[in-house]
C-alpha cells in the first residue's frame, strides 16, 4: 500500500512537471506562476490566475506566461520551480506561503532569474515578496455588520487559526466595536481552506444560533448561498460573490493581483525590476471592495468614508488603544501597531469570545 | 431557542452524500471487488451533473449525467481489474487521481456559475407537522433516494437469490464459478452499481448540498465513505448508522463551536473520525464478528 501511495505521489509530481513543459518562444519574456491550488478553486488561486490572464492580455506579445497548478507545499515545489527555470522562465511568481523555502533555494542557485513570493518574508537581491492587507477590508466589513445586524451577533467562519486569519478577526472586531461596542462575534473553525460542504454547514450552525450576518475567511461561496437561502446577510471573500447572493452580499473582499503583476512584469521588461517588499492594501489596488449592496444609504456612505480614510492613509486599522483578551494593552491610545506585530498576531482583542490559538 | 430541529436538518444533508457513496461501494465490495476510486467517481459525478444541469437547465438531466459519469469511470475500472485482472488497489488509486483531474477539466468552464438548490419535496399535510414534518417529509429527492437505496440493497443482498449469488461470488469466487455463477458478470454489475451511486453522491454535492462547482469540492468524502463501509462490517443498516453518526458528530462540533465551548477547534474537527471508529468498533464487537468478503481485492481469472 505504501509503495502504491509513493508511486501515486511521484506520478503527481511528474504530472506537475509535464504541465510546465516549455513551449517555443522567440525573444519573449517567459513568466511562470506556481499555484498551490487548482485554478478552478474560485478562491485564492483563481484570483492569481485572473491576475496572470490580465497581465498576459495587457502585455500581449511581449510576454509568454505559464502556470503550474496544484503544486504541493514541500519538496515538489522546489522541483517545479527549478523546472520553470530550466525551461527558460526569467520571472517566476510563487503564490503560497508554503513555497517560501523552495523559492529561496532556487533563487540562490539562479541569480539571473527574478523571483516573487507571495505572503512570505524572506528576500534576496533576485527575490521580492508581495502580499495584500486584506484585514483593511475586514475592518470595513465589521463596521457594516455592526450597523446592519439586528440580533447583535455575527457568525465568522475561519479556516485555520493562523496569524493572517486571527488578525482578520481582530480587524473585523475593531470595526464592529467602533460602531457598537457590545457586538458579539461567534467563530466556527472548519480547519480546512477548502471544503464547501463544511463551510455551508458552519454557516447553518451559526445562523441557527442567532447570528444574522455571516463573515468568512474561507474560499468558497457556500456560506453565501446558505445565507441567501435563509434570508440573512453575508460578506464575500476573494472574489465578488454577488451572483451567489444578489440580496445577501453586503460587500466582498476582492484580491486583485492584476495591477501588481502588470507593473512587475513591465518592470522586468524595462530593466527597472528590483527586489521589493510590497504589502499592499486599498491604496495599492491589491485589495478591492465589491460594491456596497443590500444596505441603506447612510451605512453605505459610512463604509465609503472609512474606505477612503484607509485608502489615503489617514486612518490605520490597528490604531490604539487596543486591549488584548487578558486586559493588557497591545497598543497605547494613538499608537499604530507595527507591521511585524500584525503579521505574527496570535492573540485576540477584548470582546472576541474565543480562546486564542497558541 | 430550539436547536434540535435545525441541527438534525443539517445532519441529514451532511450524511446523505456519504450514505449514497458508501452503499454503492458496499455492494461492490460484497462482490469481492475493492474500488478505492470512490473519491474520483464522486468528483466526476459532481462536475458532470453540474455541467449538464447548467447547459440544459434541467436538474433531472444533471442527475442522470452525474450517475452516467460515475458509471463510466467504474466501467473503466472494471475493464482494468476484471478484464485484465489488474491490481485493484493500484487501479482504484489511479481512478481517484484520474477522476479528480478530469473533473477539473470538465468543470473548468463552470467555475463561478450558480444554480438554485434542488427544491425540497414537500408532502402536503405531512410536511406541516411540527418537528417530524420538516425532518421526515421536507427533504430533497436525494435524501429519500438514499434511504430507499439502503433498504433496497439490504433486501437484495439478504432476501433474493441474485443477492445470495453476489455474496457467494465475493466470498468464494472459485466455488461460485464451479456452481455456474458468472463471476465476472456479477462483479461487473456490482462495480457499475457502485460507480452509479458515487456519481449520484457527486451530483448531490454540486446540485443540492452546495449548488456550484469548484475543483476538489468532494474534499475527501469518498475516502470517508470507504472507511464507513469497512467499519459497518459490510452491513447496509449499520452503514446507515455509520454515515449518520459521522454526519452528526461533524455537524454537532460546528454547533458546539458556535456555542463557544472552549475546546480547541482542531480536536473538535477530529471528533467525527474518532466517534465513528469507536462506535462502529463497539457494535462490531457485540455480535458475531462480521468479516470482510473473503475474496475482497482478489482478482478472478477463469481457468477456461
Amino acid at each position: 500500500m505504501r509503495a502504491f501511495l509513493k508511486g501515486a505521489i511521484a506520478a503527481l509530481g511528474l504530472a506537475a512537471l509535464v504541465a510546465a513543459a516549455p513551449a517555443e518562444a522567440q525573444e519573449k519574456l517567459k513568466v511562470g506562476f506556481v499555484y498551490v491550488g487548482p485554478v478552478g478553486d474560485f478562491g485564492w488561486t483563481y484570483q492569481h490566475e485572473l491576475g496572470r490572464r490580465a497581465m498576459q492580455e495587457a502585455l500581449g506579445d511581449k510576454v509568454e506566461s505559464t502556470y503550474v497548478e496544484n503544486v504541493p507545499e514541500g519538496p515538489d515545489a522546489e522541483r517545479v520551480i527549478e523546472g520553470l527555470v530550466r525551461s527558460g522562465h526569467k520571472l517566476i511568481f510563487t503564490t503560497s506561503f508554503g513555497f517560501m523555502e523552495a523559492t529561496v533555494k532556487v533563487a540562490q542557485r539562479n541569480p539571473e532569474v527574478k523571483f516573487e513570493h507571495a505572503t512570505g518574508y524572506k528576500r534576496l537581491p533576485n527575490l521580492a515578496t508581495y502580499a495584500g492587507r486584506f484585514y483593511q477590508g475586514r475592518y470595513i466589513s465589521g463596521q457594516i455588520a455592526a450597523k446592519m445586524s439586528k440580533t447583535g451577533v455575527v457568525g465568522y467562519i475561519g479556516s485555520f487559526p493562523i496569524p493572517e486569519v486571527v488578525s482578520g478577526i481582530n480587524a473585523f472586531m475593531l470595526g464592529t466595536q467602533s460602531i457598537r461596542p457590545d457586538m458579539k462575534v461567534k467563530i466556527v473553525w472548519v480547519n480546512s481552506w477548502f471544503d464547501p460542504g463544511k463551510e455551508g454547514d458552519a454557516a447553518k450552525a451559526l445562523l441557527d444560533q442567532g447570528a444574522d450576518i455571516i463573515a468568512q475567511h474561507t474560499d468558497s461561496p457556500a456560506a453565501m448561498q446558505v445565507a441567501a437561502e435563509r434570508g440573512a446577510l453575508a460578506f464575500g471573500q476573494d472574489s465578488d460573490m454577488i451572483k451567489f447572493g444578489p440580496n445577501t452580499q453586503l460587500t466582498s473582499i476582492i484580491n486583485d493581483w492584476s495591477g501588481y503583476y502588470i507593473d512587475r512584469v513591465n518592470a522586468a521588461l524595462n530593466g527597472t525590476w528590483e527586489s521589493t517588499d510590497v504589502w499592499g492594501g486599498l491604496d495599492s489596488g491589491i485589495l478591492k471592495m465589491a460594491p456596497y449592496t443590500n444596505m441603506p444609504d447612510d451605512v453605505k456612505a459610512m463604509a465609503e468614508a472609512t474606505q477612503k480614510s484607509i485608502h489615503d492613509g489617514t486612518y490605520k486599522v490597528f490604531t490604539g488603544p487596543i486591549t488584548k483578551q487578558d486586559g493588557t494593552l497591545a497598543a497605547q491610545a494613538g499608537e499604530v501597531l507595527p507591521d511585524p506585530a500584525i503579521l505574527g498576531m496570535n492573540w485576540y482583542i477584548q470582546g472576541v469570545d474565543e480562546k486564542a490559538p497558541n | 431557542m430550539n436547536l434540535l430541529e435545525p441541527a438534525i436538518l443539517t445532519i441529514i444533508t451532511a450524511a446523505t452524500p456519504l450514505l449514497l457513496a458508501a452503499i454503492g461501494e458496499l455492494v461492490t465490495e460484497r462482490s469481492g471487488v475493492l474500488n478505492l476510486g470512490v473519491e474520483g467517481m464522486m468528483a466526476m459525478g459532481a462536475a458532470c451533473a453540474f455541467a449538464i444541469a447548467i447547459t440544459t437547465d434541467s436538474t433531472a438531466l444533471g442527475i442522470a449525467g452525474g450517475v452516467a459519469a460515475g458509471t463510466a469511470l467504474a466501467a473503466l475500472f472494471a475493464l482494468m481489474t476484471l478484464g485484465f485482472a489488474a491490481n485493484q488497489v493500484a487501479c482504484g488509486l489511479a481512478l481517484t487521481i484520474l477522476g479528480l483531474g478530469l473533473s477539473g477539466l470538465i468543470g473548468a468552464d463552470f467555475v463561478g456559475a450558480r444554480r438554485d438548490p434542488m427544491p425540497k419535496l414537500e408532502i402536503p399535510g405531512l410536511s406541516d407537522i411540527p418537528f417530524i414534518g420538516p425532518v421526515l417529509f421536507g427533504q430533497d429527492a436525494f435524501v429519500y433516494a438514499s434511504v430507499v437505496l439502503v433498504a433496497g440493497v439490504w433486501w437484495f443482498l439478504f432476501h433474493t437469490r441474485a443477492g445470495l449469488t453476489l455474496r457467494a461470488v465475493g466470498d468464494n469466487h472459485v466455488s461460485a464459478h464451479a456452481l455456474g455463477s458468472k463471476v465476472l458478470k456479477v462483479r461487473l454489475a456490482a462495480v457499475l452499481f457502485g460507480g452509479a451511486c458515487s456519481g449520484l453522491a457527486g451530483a448531490y454535492l454540486s446540485l443540492a448540498y452546495t449548488p456550484f462547482w469548484v475543483k476538489g469540492m468532494t474534499a475527501g468524502r469518498g475516502w470517508i465513505a470507504l472507511a464507513i463501509v469497512v467499519f459497518s462490517s459490510w452491513l447496509p443498516w449499520r452503514l446507515m448508522v455509520g454515515a449518520y453518526l459521522f454526519g452528526s458528530v461533524s455537524i454537532l462540533q460546528l454547533y458546539a463551536q458556535g456555542a463557544g465551548i472552549g475546546l480547541p477547534s482542531q480536536l473538535m474537527s477530529s471528533l467525527p473520525y474518532l466517534a465513528t471508529i469507536l462506535v462502529l468498533v463497539a457494535i462490531a464487537g457485540t455480535r458475531a464478528r462480521a468479516r470482510a468478503p473473503a475474496c475482497l481485492g482478489v482478482p478472478f481469472v477463469p481457468d477456461r
